[in-house]
């Protein structure tokens, strides 16, 4: 009896401080052929943080942009909702398809500046600055409801050229670090930099929560801090290079999972 | 419900915070004056036999002393990010994603040091060490940065005089 009290206790304490793991895929989801998601390479207690929905500090940004989802703004007096209505539906798989080529604009667009489209054209309303926690919020909802779906990106037909620059601009050495993004992303992935173990430097958990930060973050505001520490002169965020380098970047991380919101280091 | 995993987070990015203090420029240290004041003109130096740059850069002859501070420097490409030096065990969280610099002083003379220093690319062209003295073939330097060397040319010779006592 004694024994079946102590099993009894020892099972509720585990229910009760058992991570709710609402992601809580096994590793092997993380890793398609040679491309690791930046989960891989994270410690114990950064997983554990990512896989609890409750604990994810990433998902005050996605609760955020469900309210801003629904939230009546601009000269039209619409929401997102009042055309889209149920997000998880129709925006289910939308996030694995960015960045692509827009023809409309005719250079690529990211999920962030569609979003800002959207409210201009659609609903009369300002765009949002791009690394404002509204843009994020909204980013980080729509990427949400792909989660668990594999990034898919396109860069056939007149993809191709931005495809081409992006690349570029991941192989060019730069700054007076004179380093390239391939150094350490590429050939050093999984080494120690300092204290820091080097990711393949995917975006599929994008927009992440980014603890040093303390903040939901894009990835642009990635690229401009990996620009940054190379001493290299950063592009601004939203800028035409930077969208080709997401493109090439994305791509790069074909079959991953969408992870958003993702937490990293 | 979220507040108490807040404490997680922070405890989680002080940890971090450590590593963080390597990476973009923070506030300069007096160690990097010439990556602020006005930009020092290049010192000519001549390389001999490919391997070497048996000349000084400077007259003042190298401070080991300061020469440790200068190559241990978090905020300015320090050798410790890509390195191990077991000689300079007090900084923890060395790189692995270079030999180690172990036994340095007796591999090396100071000539061939001077010459792996100012432009490793010589050496090793696609080398991913950075040229510690050197401001052209250089693409979009941050602004703040243009025209200026890593080092000074008397950090250079600092550095030496340090990596010369790693034995
Ligand atoms: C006036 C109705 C309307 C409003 C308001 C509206 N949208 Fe749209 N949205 C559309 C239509 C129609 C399309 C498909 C074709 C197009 O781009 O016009 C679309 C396309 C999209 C897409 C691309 C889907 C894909 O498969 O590539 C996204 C993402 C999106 N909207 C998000 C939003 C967000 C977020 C908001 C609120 C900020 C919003 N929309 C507001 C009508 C609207
Ligand atoms: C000196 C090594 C280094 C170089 C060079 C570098 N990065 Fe990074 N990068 C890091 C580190 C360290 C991190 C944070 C930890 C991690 O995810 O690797 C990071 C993170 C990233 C991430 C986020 C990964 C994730 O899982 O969310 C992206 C995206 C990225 N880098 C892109 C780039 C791009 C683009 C370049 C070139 C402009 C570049 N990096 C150059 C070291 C580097
Ligand atoms: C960004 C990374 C990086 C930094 C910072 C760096 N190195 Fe290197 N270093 C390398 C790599 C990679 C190699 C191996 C390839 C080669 O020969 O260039 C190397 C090679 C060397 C070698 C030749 C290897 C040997 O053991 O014979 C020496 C000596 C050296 N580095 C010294 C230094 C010193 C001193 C510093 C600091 C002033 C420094 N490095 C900073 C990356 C770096």
């Amino acid at each position: 009896m004694k024994a079946l009290l102590a099993l009894l206790a020892l099972v509720l304490a585990t229910a009760v401080t058992a991570p709710a793991h609402a992601q809580g895929w096994p590793l092997e989801r993380y890793t398609v052929e040679d491309r690791n998601s930046g989960y891989f390479y994270l410690g114990r207690q950064t997983r554990l943080l990512q896989d609890d929905d409750f604990q994810n500090p990433g998902m005050f940004a996605v609760d955020q942009g469900a309210a801003l989802w629904r939230r009546v703004d601009g000269t039209q007096g619409r929401s997102c909702q009042t055309c889209h209505q149920n997000a998880a539906d129709v925006m289910k798989g939308v996030a694995t398809r960015y960045p692509a080529y827009d023809a409309k604009s005719g250079g690529i667009i990211n999920l962030e500046l569609l979003i800002n489209r959207e409210r201009v054209e659609k609903m009369g309303a300002a765009p949002f600055a791009y690394e404002s926690p509204e843009l994020l919020a909204l980013t980080a909802y729509v990427s949400h409801q792909s989660r668990g779906m594999a990034k898919n990106i396109d860069i056939s037909g007149p993809a191709a050229p931005f495809f081409e620059q992006g690349k570029e601009f991941w192989n060019t050495r730069r700054g007076q670090i004179d380093i390239s993004c391939a150094m350490c992303h590429d050939d050093r992935a999984g080494m120690l930099l300092r204290g820091d173990v080097i990711s393949q430097g995917q975006t599929n958990g994008h927009p992440m929560y980014r603890l040093i930060w303390q903040s939901i973050s894009s990835t642009h505001r990635m690229f401009e801090w990996c620009n940054t520490s190379m001493r290299a002169e950063p592009y601004p965020l939203g800028s035409p290079e930077y969208l080709a380098l997401e493109l090439y970047v994305a791509w790069r991380g074909r079959g991953l999972p969408v992870e958003t919101p993702s937490v990293r280091k | 419900m979220h507040a108490v995993f807040f404490s997680l987070v922070v405890g989680l990015a002080a940890g971090v915070a450590a590593a963080q203090a390597q990476a973009p420029a923070t506030a300069p240290t007096p160690l990097q004056a010439h990556l602020t004041g006005p930009i020092p003109p290049l010192v000519k130096y001549e390389i001999v036999g490919n391997t070497t740059i048996p000349q000084p850069l400077t007259e003042r002859p190298g401070d080991p002393v300061r020469g440790r501070r200068v190559v241990t420097d978090a905020s300015n490409s320090t050798c410790l990010i890509c390195h191990e030096v077991p000689t300079l065990e007090e900084f923890p969280n060395q790189g692995k994603i270079a030999p180690s610099l172990e036994g340095l002083g007796s591999r090396y003379t100071a000539a061939e040091l001077r010459l792996r220093l100012v432009n490793p690319k010589l050496l090793v062209p696609d080398t991913m060490m950075p040229a510690y003295y050197r401001t052209e073939a250089l693409t979009r330097v941050q602004r703040q940065y243009v025209g200026r060397t890593i080092y000074s040319a008397q950090d250079i010779e600092d550095a030496i005089a340090f990596l010369m006592t790693i034995r």
